[in-house]
């Protein structure tokens, strides 16, 4: 299948404080924005203040995730469904110029006659493997499902035993306790120190690791809070976890009952959103981490009372910000609107880049597209009018 | 036979009236996707079920039995139901 975008030009205002100037930045950067209706690229350079948008790519197809392989730079990775066919992953070498549909995505073992198996629903997270593991990539589905491709995503075969382990099976849960869209594993981590080092996460499902590339897994609970019954695996619900690139042995977690950091090697996750203002509550979907500093992170809380709106608490979008491993938080909604604003952002859906200083990104459930400037001091409208953004993910180029 | 493939499959077949073989309806869809590769997996999942939403109709009688016996005067209607939004 070949498809192909359309270019136009978004310029954003000027800013009216005076910055110290700096060398021209050399680097391209791109922004990749998977949607509930298709997939867009924002092209920029390291000032992000220019973007030429591209798309869209799959018009009407879900892309759950769009990631690009850090390592070489090129192979662009797509996790799509439509509404009412199978899964499928779709996979370019040129960024996004033509795309070709993987060969065998992601599917679970066929059961013998008389046994009732499962179909993967949907891949909904992709993970380039480690630096040292060119070609490597893993893969979450829903309903849970740990997958593995050692060929750019071409093909794909169900990663260690989980997928059909009959403690994993139980674990997992049925569709009754997982999220409104189906039960997911996500936030696959890589330890960049080692490539047997894995995290991977599930909704429900808990938190599991392996330092032994897969051969065995453990839980990682301890500390965690659930709505009910926490010795029950299946009834925790980690939402995002992501890990400090500079200290790989800190983890931050927005989980369904709130904001935790475990800092190995202990086993113990602490809970530190409960120092977020009590009518904003910790609860939310994604967390954000800084490339450079383990000590900051930002979350996106949501309102999650009563019949859980998942919109923003009382109309009044916010992100918030640690800079000090959550011992307090800060509120950053400088440009967002200051009420009637019914959205929030998915799991996937914020993220940050690497440049300096750092800017974060958000898409919404309302499908607008915004970039905090600085850190998140000031919120910025880079594109509204999409559909429900579902992920994002930043990239440099050279 | 004759086999009618949805819109949404287009994008594989180019037409949406072709012509295809098999003695069971297992072995027509073996044909369409060794000549169509990924065509099957969009339609039926790793268990050998028909996915959710996608209906097969024999000379008008739907069927999700794999194993339904074709002549070669059968026509397969593939249908997308268009439920949801």
């Amino acid at each position: 299948m070949k498809t192909k975008g359309k270019k136009s030009v978004v310029r954003q205002p000027k800013s009216k404080s005076r910055a110290p100037s700096r060398p021209a930045p050399k680097s391209r950067f791109l922004l990749l924005v998977a949607t509930r209706k298709g997939a867009w690229l924002y092209h920029s350079d390291a000032a992000r203040k220019t973007w030429k948008v591209n798309g869209p790519h799959f018009l009407g197809q879900i892309i759950n995730h769009l990631v690009l392989d850090p390592r070489d730079g090129k192979t662009l990775l797509a996790a799509a469904k439509t509404g009412h066919l199978g899964p499928i992953l779709y996979r370019s070498t040129n960024l996004g110029k033509t795309w070709q549909e993987a060969e065998r995505p992601p599917a679970f073992a066929k059961v013998p006659e008389g046994e009732k198996g499962r179909a993967v629903d949907h891949t909904f997270w992709l993970t380039p493997a480690h630096a040292n593991e060119p070609g490597v990539w893993y893969a979450g589905t829903s309903p849970q499902g740990l997958f593995r491709s050692e060929d750019g995503g071409n093909t794909w075969t169900p990663f260690s035993y989980i997928n059909d382990d009959p403690q994993y099976r139980q674990w997992m849960g049925s569709v009754q306790d997982g999220t409104p869209d189906g039960p997911k594993l996500h936030s696959i981590l890589i330890d960049p120190r080692d490539p047997k080092h894995l995290y991977f996460a599930m909704s429900g499902g808990g938190v599991h690791e392996s330092t032994d590339g897969g051969g065995t897994f453990r839980t990682l609970l301890d500390g965690m809070d659930a709505v009910f019954d926490p010795a029950n695996v299946a009834f925790h619900d980690p939402h995002c976890i992501r890990m400090c690139p500079t200290n790989p042995d800190r983890l931050y977690q927005q989980n369904h009952c709130g904001i935790y950091r475990l800092d190995r090697p202990s086993d113990q996750w602490v809970r530190i959103g409960r120092n977020l203002p009590k009518r904003i509550s910790d609860i939310g979907f994604p967390i954000v981490v800084h490339p450079r500093d383990a000590s900051t992170a930002w979350v996106f809380p949501m309102d999650g009372r009563m019949v859980w709106p998942r919109t923003s608490p009382e109309g009044k979008p916010a992100a918030y910000v640690t800079r000090n491993a959550g011992k307090s938080w800060q509120r950053l909604d400088v440009g967002f609107p200051k009420e009637q604003a019914w959205w929030t952002v998915k799991r996937q859906a914020m993220t940050a880049d690497r440049l300096d200083p750092v800017g974060l990104y958000l898409g919404t459930t309302g499908g607008e597209l915004w970039m905090g400037r600085d850190e998140g001091k000031r919120w910025t409208l880079l594109a509204r009018h999409l559909p429900e953004i579902y992920s994002l993910e930043t990239a440099e180029l050279s | 036979m004759h086999v009618l493939i949805p819109s949404a499959l287009l994008s594989y077949t180019g037409r949406s009236q072709i012509e295809a073989e098999g003695a069971t309806l297992a072995e027509l869809l073996a044909d369409l996707d060794r000549r169509f590769p990924g065509l099957r997996f969009r339609m039926i999942d790793e268990q050998d079920r028909p996915r959710p939403h996608i209906r097969l109709f024999v000379n008008g009688e739907q069927t999700f039995d794999l194993a339904h016996p074709l002549r070669s005067t059968d026509r397969l209607d593939i249908v997308q139901a268009l439920s949801g939004g």
